[in-house]
């Protein structure tokens, strides 16, 4: 992946530059059942397409965005700061480095 | 040998220099370049071929096909007909046993040639298997090209540079240079890379030479090797201009030393000023193969027959030689004696990079070869590459002979003979053969075999190449070191601001994530005692540290931790687990209210940058009145603890420092002698203890006040390994090594920790309650051994012949003289006093399930 991804803050950087974090997804609002729970958790729908998602510019202004990307091509079609109530992120965090120390 | 001075030639003859090949000195002049400086003394076998080991010769002479590769200051697979001559290099044949004049495995090609057809070590070497090894052996001794040093050390310095221009040109030829000057006119950037060094042709454009593009990736990413530098090319525009390759026509002996293409006479003429041979004869396709005889015969050869393809093509061609050297050329019915055979076909667009920036690749029956068509929009090609051509003839796919080799791919050494047996074994798709034959799989990646390979497939398929389509063009198109890519050898690390006196005090220093730390100061054992005798000091600015602010800060941490905030008062601190909505524990710390809107959050060390991110992920999706701000790196951290400590920080600051001031876990601002500081009083190591956060600036200062001021109560710094000796016997968890992505709060044995009565929904709270209903699975227990045997983390926990659990640590603990540990284990088995079965060293040993803390289990001592 070499494609450039246009930061809301900093402009078009090298996709390198980001955190990669997975489409959106709609976090269930009151009890969800044992199976809305973990469709929201495990499953995605991995389009063939546009696909809105997050990303986070690790090494650059640290802030999270929100992009429409092409998941066939990598063109990335708009990017923009997401409104309260927009998503929410259910993709699980990279585990802990393995050589723990508190 | 040099000819008289040729108009353009690129040697400086008044500047010599010197380098050695296989330990005897070449001179060379200024200009020249290892190959050139070799041929000028009589050198004319270059190395040995790949798999027959047959003698080779330069062929292209442009740096495109592998006939001259050789070490140079070990560095394996040099092309040293393109390698500048260095004063000083040493310069090695390679994959020669013996001397290039004589090498021992040209057996191969003597006696080999039955046993050693096209795949035969998919069939032969095979059985017995119990003979393999000793096959292995072998072929392992004798596969390959060139040696690597195993203990070379990085030697070069290699950098990365990032450049964004308006036009990329690729190609410096006259094609290129033209599209550049028209682009620069218009007003852009532009940059030309080239292969061949030179001079900067005017002031329109810069000229990056000599250097090579690697390939062209997504989004116009062209990466360019210019020796010690790669350049990371990011253009608006790319115009292609690499131009054509020259193609060996196919007929016996084509290998032999002395047959060349058209650009080698060229080049060994006018840049080196080198007569290629005495007596030569031409064969070629077009006028650019058949210029060769007007070059040949400027610099005093004898060109006894030039034969134009067009004209007709011979029933015949065939090379004879003697021990590899060519001695005649046999065309139609006439055989010509000479020393040198300028042979080419019709040459190929070098459509590689197109093919790669996503341009189509067609045979076009007409001309015989493979163009580029529809290309991308921000792609451009100019010159013979886009098709620009004279007229050529297309050679037959192969010329017939008497006897000898005829050599389809050089680099591997595949024959005619090869492709035709792989077809004949059923390999009939050109992926397939390509893979079984390894045809135009070699250093040159196809350059002079991929179009012959595909038009003799074509024949013996009887079909047209069109049909038989093209094999996928991927970087590196230019060879690239691994050096280069790799960059500078940097390992990042990360060292708080005492890391220096660690290193004085003779600590060892260990690796934890990307920072650098004291696993201990010598004697982790002591250390661990020393701190429930006396008091001990450790480094822990490794923390993360996080502010976190606003009217809505409560809330915002009320949802992201299963722990209760709101109700908490000024000045108090909790300890609190994230969990994420899987239910999985992801880090653990402290909160501390500073005040209404304001809490100092501690992270792992490991695990601050990761919580960072979730804080920030989850205040973008909930857009709430909160502010956080990272300060792991402004704030340093030292925890004094043991039975002295409050003797200790009375001495350093003038606040009062009684239980009834600063109880366990308060948190209070302080002066530490004259640090502004934040006191925090938790003890992870479970002896009464202060952690003191303060600028980092004063990391050294505020060390060396604490170690100087405790002299006489004995303060003695402690370490990692200690600390985790100390957190053991308290049975304070670490994340990661004691819990993993299946670990929850629940199971792990800190049910206190969820408040799922709680109103507001939390992260992680329905897993939670899942976890509740099911019930528990597992469970996070201590154990104590019965014996002094200290089990491996990670070892298993067995019962009824099954494994039922896991350790997670293990450490004898010097304070109590036992081994204790903690594990998961089946929750049937968590019960205190249960007896647990380990695995050791293919031993069961029994251990006592342990639920309390090993050490002080009411916290005594810890609120003393």
């Amino acid at each position: 992946m070499s494609f450039l991804l246009p930061c809301p803050n900093c402009g078009p950087r090298d996709v390198n530059e980001f955190a990669y974090a997975g489409e959106v997804t709609s976090r269930p609002r009151g009890a969800p059942s044992q199976r809305e729970l973990a469709s929201y958790v495990y499953f995605r729908r991995n389009v063939a397409g546009v696909q809105r998602e997050w990303w986070y510019h690790r090494f650059g202004c640290e802030l999270w965005f929100l992009a429409d990307r092409d998941t066939l091509t990598n063109e990335v079609i708009r990017t923009e700061l997401p409104q309260p109530g927009d998503a929410t992120p259910a993709v699980e965090q990279p585990a802990v480095p393995d050589t723990p120390a508190v | 040998m040099r000819l008289p001075p040729q108009p353009n030639e690129r040697i400086d003859r008044s500047a010599e220099l010197t380098f050695s090949f296989e330990g005897k000195a070449v001179s060379a002049f200024a200009g020249d370049t290892i190959g050139s400086a070799l041929y000028a003394g009589g050198r004319r076998i270059f190395s040995r071929s790949f798999k027959y080991h047959r003698p080779r010769g330069l062929l292209c002479c442009s740096g495109g096909c592998a006939n001259c590769l050789m070490e140079v200051d070990g560095v394996p697979n040099v092309r040293v007909c393109v390698e500048p001559a260095r004063a000083g290099a040493q310069v090695r044949a390679q994959n020669v046993r013996g001397s290039l004049e004589r090498d021992l495995l040209s057996v191969v090609d003597k006696i080999g040639g039955p046993f050693t057809p096209v795949g035969f070590y998919y069939r032969t070497m095979i059985r017995p298997r119990r003979l393999w090894p000793y096959y292995e052996r072998f072929l392992r001794s004798v596969a390959g090209l060139g040696r690597l040093d195993k203990h070379a050390r990085r030697t070069n310095r290699y950098d990365v540079e990032h450049r964004h221009v308006d036009v990329l040109v690729v190609g410096g030829g006259y094609a290129g240079v033209e599209a550049a000057r028209r682009h620069a006119r218009a007003g852009r950037r532009v940059v030309v890379v080239d292969e061949r060094g030179g001079d900067n042709p005017g002031s329109d454009f810069e000229l990056v030479a000599p250097a090579r593009a690697i390939g062209i990736y997504e989004g116009g990413l062209v990466p360019v090797d210019a020796g010690g530098i790669l350049y990371r090319f990011r253009a608006d525009h790319i115009v292609l201009a690499t131009g054509t390759i020259e193609q060996p026509l196919l007929f016996p002996g084509n290998d032999l030393v002395g047959v060349v293409l058209p650009e080698a006479v060229r080049r060994l003429v006018e840049d080196w000023a080198l007569k290629p041979g005495e007596r030569a004869v031409v064969i070629a396709a077009d006028d650019r193969g058949l210029d060769a005889t007007d070059v040949l015969e400027r610099a005093g050869a004898v060109v006894v027959a030039a034969i134009d393809l067009r004209d007709g093509q011979p029933t015949r061609i065939e090379a004879k030689g003697r021990r590899g050297r060519l001695r005649s050329v046999v065309v139609g019915d006439r055989e010509f004696a000479c020393d040198l055979l300028v042979a080419s076909g019709t040459p190929q667009p070098a459509y590689s990079l197109l093919a790669q920036a996503g341009a189509r690749v067609e045979y076009d029956r007409r001309r015989g070869i493979f163009l580029p068509t529809e290309l991308p929009a921000n792609v451009e090609a100019v010159g013979s590459v886009a098709g620009e051509l004279g007229s050529a003839a297309i050679p037959a796919a192969s010329f017939d002979g008497h006897k000898g080799r005829c050599f389809v791919c050089l680099c591997e050494d595949v024959t005619e003979k090869d492709v035709k047996r792989a077809i004949a074994e059923g390999f009939d798709s050109i992926e397939l053969a390509k893979r079984y034959t390894t045809v135009t799989m070699g250093p040159c990646q196809g350059r002079l075999c991929h179009l012959a390979s595909i038009r003799l497939f074509a024949r013996e398929q009887e079909t047209g190449p069109d049909s038989i389509g093209t094999t996928t063009a991927r970087p590196p198109w230019a060879p690239v070191s691994l050096g280069l890519l790799a960059g500078r050898g940097h390992e990042p690390a990360k060292r708080t601001s005492i890391h220096h006196r660690h290193e004085e005090a003779g600590a060892t220093i260990m690796w934890t994530g990307a920072w650098r730390r004291p696993h201990s100061y010598g004697d982790p054992a002591a250390e661990a005692r020393h701190v429930h005798e006396a008091v001990g000091l450790i480094d822990v600015s490794t923390l993360g540290k996080l502010l976190v602010q606003g009217p809505e800060a409560a809330p915002f941490l009320e949802m992201l931790y299963p722990n209760r905030f709101g109700d908490m008062k000024t000045g108090r601190i909790r300890y609190g687990v994230l969990e994420t909505d899987a239910g999985r524990i992801m880090d653990d710390g402290t909160i501390g209210r500073l005040s209404d809107d304001q809490y100092y959050v501690t992270t792992t060390s490991t695990g601050a940058d990761t919580v960072i991110e979730w804080f920030e992920w989850w205040n973008a999706v909930w857009g709430m009145d909160v502010e956080i701000v990272n300060l792991t790196g402004a704030l340093a951290a030292v925890n004094i603890a043991g039975p002295r400590a409050r003797e200790l920080l009375a001495r350093v600051t003038d606040i009062d420092v009684s239980n009834e001031s600063i109880a366990y876990l308060d948190a209070k601002e302080a002066l530490v002698a004259g640090v502004p500081s934040l006191l925090l009083r938790i003890g992870f190591v479970g002896e009464l203890g202060y952690e003191l956060h303060f600028p980092s600036p004063y990391g050294e200062y505020l060390w060396d006040t604490l170690l100087e001021r405790g002299a006489d109560l004995d303060i003695r710094p402690f370490g990692l390994e200690p600390q985790r000796i100390l957190r053991l016997e308290k049975m304070h968890i670490l994340v990661g090594q004691d819990t993993d992505s299946e670990s929850n709060v629940l199971e792990a044995g800190m049910p206190w920790i969820a408040k799922l009565d709680k109103e507001n929904d939390f992260v992680g709270k329905w897993a939670l309650e899942h976890v509740r209903e099911r019930g528990f699975r597992e469970q996070l227990v201590g154990f104590e051994m019965d014996n002094g045997v200290v089990p491996a983390e990670g070892g298993q926990i067995v019962a009824d012949g099954s494994a039922v659990g896991r350790v997670t640590s293990a450490r004898l603990s010097p304070q109590l003289g036992r081994v204790i540990g903690m594990a998961w284990v089946r929750s049937d088995l968590a019960s205190e006093d249960g007896e647990l079965r380990l695995k050791v060293n293919g031993n069961l040993e029994t251990a006592r399930v342990r639920l309390k803390p090993f050490f002080d289990p009411d916290g005594e001592r810890l609120r003393s």
